[in-house]
């Protein structure tokens, strides 16, 4: 496959784990339409980044490259120092099998918009499923486990309950336990809060506000700014593809720069 | 803007207890059809060229019951290689191997394209074609011979005919049940780690066979008669077995009815079994009720008390 532009010191397929994300001039395109024009970001390890931006900017796409959920065209990709996806051999980049790629999601948790649940198992076993099914750990176990995860979600009392039975804030919050389940070191979020009635979107800030105080590596897709300037470390206003402006919340939200990111906040804001 | 003082609770109104609206057609309608019922009913049973006598002389008949036990188990049997085939023909059908998903697609082709009668015969004859199987590698040695004409019975042709060709049928509704599920879970259970064969056995599935269940108890029904074609290779099935006492008897319509009350008793309990497994797989989603407790909370409703 072709790669826009080998990186120098990508030879050795491995970076310090200075990030937890490191994205070099990332390119995504389906078929003729590209989706990613060639995005630079770095993400500390504890730091929450809040992505923003207008419907088709690429937020949504960049953050499942992330996880492999689709596959870049060009650029690097590394998360916790491994290239995402790919091997390197030399100056080429070898397709890695669908076993390793599982294997490398399982350090990076992801919460949808749309929560995603697993409707025929209840919330606990929704928790559950993957410690069990992937880690391969004992059922007693992952069942403690699961229950404190639950709890500090707020939702001891719905451990039985199915999905079907719980409000969308219900849902996404046994959805971000699902994903903790698996003690990942980076967690995505997709616009977790769009999908959401105007008063449930506060119970499942509050739970990611705790999750960030937790010191979990964070990268939000959100239009949430009052979010993004509370808890986020760095904000990026993504438009057309490309990163557009990024910095601390504060300065972006009270004072951005370009004419684009002005005309976005004043939409939103 | 006007505030409503929520600090006082209003008095209680009393519950609406109106006069439900009657309907006078459903009554009239439900006493015609219930009076032709009877009448029906009435007719059939004292018209002696039913040969009711008869009937009841073979219900319990012991090559009767022995056909209906031959009817089940190629029910069974070729049900189980359905969905078996069904569940593989159609996991390989959507692989993203073009060769695999090829081989699936004309699996169904030639078994969905040509009659199950033929497909019997011709699993009856084939000794004529093949006249003994070799288990062994391809151009290579051979470790067992087995005589084609004592590996493919009757019984063994009628379980291949029918369930090679159901797998085809199978296939494509389970193919329907799978692309039903929501892109999104499979998304959900790839970013959680799991594998593409743990994704579809532990959340696609489960999903599908709420689609996959109806049809499914439909084909079964559809198989328990279609299982009559084995007929046609002397295999005494139910069908089999009252031919061969209205050839020797000629009292063909007593016998038929034999048969088909049989098959009447057997489909029935068939749908029963149907709406326990929907109702299993359901869960998560829809509560269903079964008709007798739909009926009594109709009449705990009628009678003013709350369901």
């Amino acid at each position: 496959m072709a790669l826009s532009k080998p990186s120098p010191e990508a030879g050795a397929g491995a970076e310090p784990p200075e990030f937890m994300v490191r994205a070099e001039n990332v390119h995504k395109s389906f078929g003729r339409l590209e989706v990613l024009k060639g995005i630079d970001l770095e993400v500390r390890p504890g730091e929450v980044m809040v992505v923003v931006g207008p419907s088709g900017s690429g937020k949504s796409t960049f953050l499942r490259c992330i996880n492999h959920l689709e596959k870049i065209n060009g650029g690097r990709l590394w998360v916790n120092g491994h290239l995402v996806g790919y091997r390197q051999k030399g100056d080429r980049l070898h397709e890695m099998r669908d076993r390793e790629v599982a294997a490398q999601r399982r350090d990076i948790g992801m919460v949808f918009q749309r929560f995603n649940l697993f409707p025929h198992m209840t919330a606990l076993g929704n928790v559950m499923e993957a410690p069990v099914q992937v880690k391969g750990l004992p059922r007693a176990q992952v069942r403690k486990q699961a229950v404190q995860l639950l709890e500090r979600v707020g939702l001891a009392d719905k451990t039985d309950s199915y999905p079907s039975q719980l409000s969308g804030g219900q849902q996404q919050r046994v959805a971000i336990a699902r994903a903790l389940a698996m003690e990942p070191a980076l967690m995505l979020f997709d616009e977790p809060t769009s999908a959401l009635d105007p008063e449930l979107v506060g119970e499942v800030l509050e739970v990611m506000k705790q999750l960030a105080v937790d010191g979990m590596t964070m990268i939000v897709v959100t239009h949430e700014i009052g979010f993004a300037r509370e808890v986020g470390d760095s904000l990026v206003f993504m438009d057309g593809g490309v990163v557009v402006e990024k910095g601390r919340p504060r300065d972006i939200i009270d004072n951005p720069q370009h004419p684009r990111t002005q005309d976005f906040l004043s939409k939103v804001l | 803007m006007t505030l409503t003082d929520e600090n006082v609770p209003r008095e209680r109104p009393t519950e609406i207890r109106a006069v439900p609206v009657r309907h006078y057609g459903r009554w009239v309608a439900a006493a015609l059809i219930l009076y032709i019922a009877i009448w029906a009913v009435y007719s059939v049973a004292n018209n002696e060229r039913f040969g009711w006598d008869t009937i009841n002389a073979w219900f319990w008949d012991g090559a009767i019951l022995d056909g209906i036990v031959t009817t089940l188990e190629l029910t069974v049997i070729a049900m189980l290689m359905g969905v078996v085939g069904g569940v593989l023909l159609a996991v390989m059908r959507l692989s993203p191997n073009p060769l695999i998903s090829g081989v699936a697609w004309l699996y169904v082709w030639v078994f969905r394209g040509t009659p199950v009668l033929v497909q019997i015969i011709l699993w009856f004859y084939v000794k004529a074609l093949i006249p003994t199987f070799s288990l062994g590698i391809p151009f290579g040695p051979t470790f067992v011979h087995f005589n084609a004409n004592d590996l493919i019975t009757a019984f063994v042709a009628g379980c291949l005919g029918l369930g090679l060709n159901e797998a085809a049928y199978m296939s494509e509704i389970v193919r329907a049940g799978i692309l039903s599920v929501d892109p999104g879970q499979s998304e959900a259970a790839t970013a959680l780690g799991m594998s593409r064969a743990k994704i579809m056995r532990r959340v696609v599935l489960p999903q599908a066979m709420r689609v996959i269940i109806p049809p499914t108890g439909n084909e079964t029904i559809s198989m328990l008669k279609t299982s009559s074609l084995v007929s046609v290779i002397a295999l005494s099935d139910l069908l089999y077995s009252v031919q061969i006492v209205y050839n020797r008897t000629y009292q063909t319509i007593p016998m038929l009815l034999v048969a088909s009350i049989w098959y009447l008793v057997m489909t029935s309990i068939l749908t029963v079994g149907q709406f326990y497994l929907e109702r299993y797989f359901g869960r998560g989603t829809a509560q269903r009720q079964t008709m007798l407790e739909r009926f009594v909370a109709n009449l705990r409703v009628r009678s003013g008390r709350r369901p």
